[in-house]
């Protein structure tokens, strides 16, 4: 990558963009919501999260949670964008 | 229909088993899974079941077609229950139909075990005397809880 790309690539991550978060089970219950539309300047789910953590009662730390960005399973790591539905998936217990 | 399906009211076995239904096929396997009414020494009244719908739907098609694939079985299918569950009722069905019982039986056992493993499905069991809890979350939110050492898809 060119010194002018990760610029770019860097500065399109940590602006502030408008995105939104669902809650499931236990963290719907601490969050006290479903979903809400909030602007971030997190570059990734990590920093999401402790974003949340911070405003919530959160007791489930990154660890044991899974991430999923736009309906799929994404990494801790992928960059957030504008637009973004990000959902926080607690430890699953079908069956 | 889809291979993997989320219901709000109670599954209809028989109708799920006849879309098994294949003259190539000889050997049929299902598993139910019901509402007990216990769980780790307490007494469970009801259970209520939530999932991330859109997400679960494609990750419990991924299972299926891995289990036809991996097992060369003709039919799957999976239903799962959301919302509130009564001790007894069926939470979960799976279904295959195969040339020979052999694959039936296992593609049926890695449907249920991958679904319990990695679908986006929660369930809270509410008890006798009154508190209720997220199953596989409370406990590693328990002060002094090994942080991602323990697993979560202990199978149970």
């Amino acid at each position: 990558m060119t010194p002018s790309a990760a610029c770019c690539a860097a500065e399109s991550t940590i602006s502030p963009k408008a995105l939104t978060v669902q809650y499931y089970a236990l963290l719907r219950e601490q969050a006290g919501r479903r979903e809400e539309a909030l602007t971030t300047s997190a570059p990734t789910p990590r920093e999401l999260y402790a974003e949340l953590a911070a405003r919530y009662p959160f007791t489930l730390t990154p660890e044991v949670l899974r991430v999923a960005i736009n309906g799929e399973f994404s990494e801790w790591s992928t960059p957030l964008a504008a637009g973004d539905a990000v959902v926080f998936i607690p430890p699953v217990a079908g069956g | 229909m889809a291979a993997f399906r989320f219901s709000r009211t109670a599954l209809d076995v028989a109708a799920l088993r006849a879309e098994l239904a294949d003259p190539a096929c000889g050997g049929y396997a299902a598993f139910e899974g019901w509402v007990r009414d216990h769980n780790e020494g307490e007494h469970v009244r009801r259970l209520e079941y939530e999932a991330f719908e859109a997400l679960a739907v494609r990750e419990g098609e991924r299972i299926i077609a891995a289990a036809r694939e991996r097992f060369g079985v003709a039919h799957a299918l999976c239903a799962h229950r959301v919302g509130e569950l009564g001790i007894g009722e069926l939470a979960v069905w799976v279904g295959v139909s195969a040339a020979h019982r052999d694959e039936a039986f296992r593609a049926c056992r890695f449907i249920i075990d991958e679904v319990k493993h990695r679908v986006p499905i929660w369930k809270k069991e509410h008890y006798v005397g009154g508190d209720s809890g997220w199953v596989n979350c409370e406990r590693c939110a328990a002060p002094g809880a090994e942080s991602g050492a323990h697993a979560h898809e202990r199978s149970r």
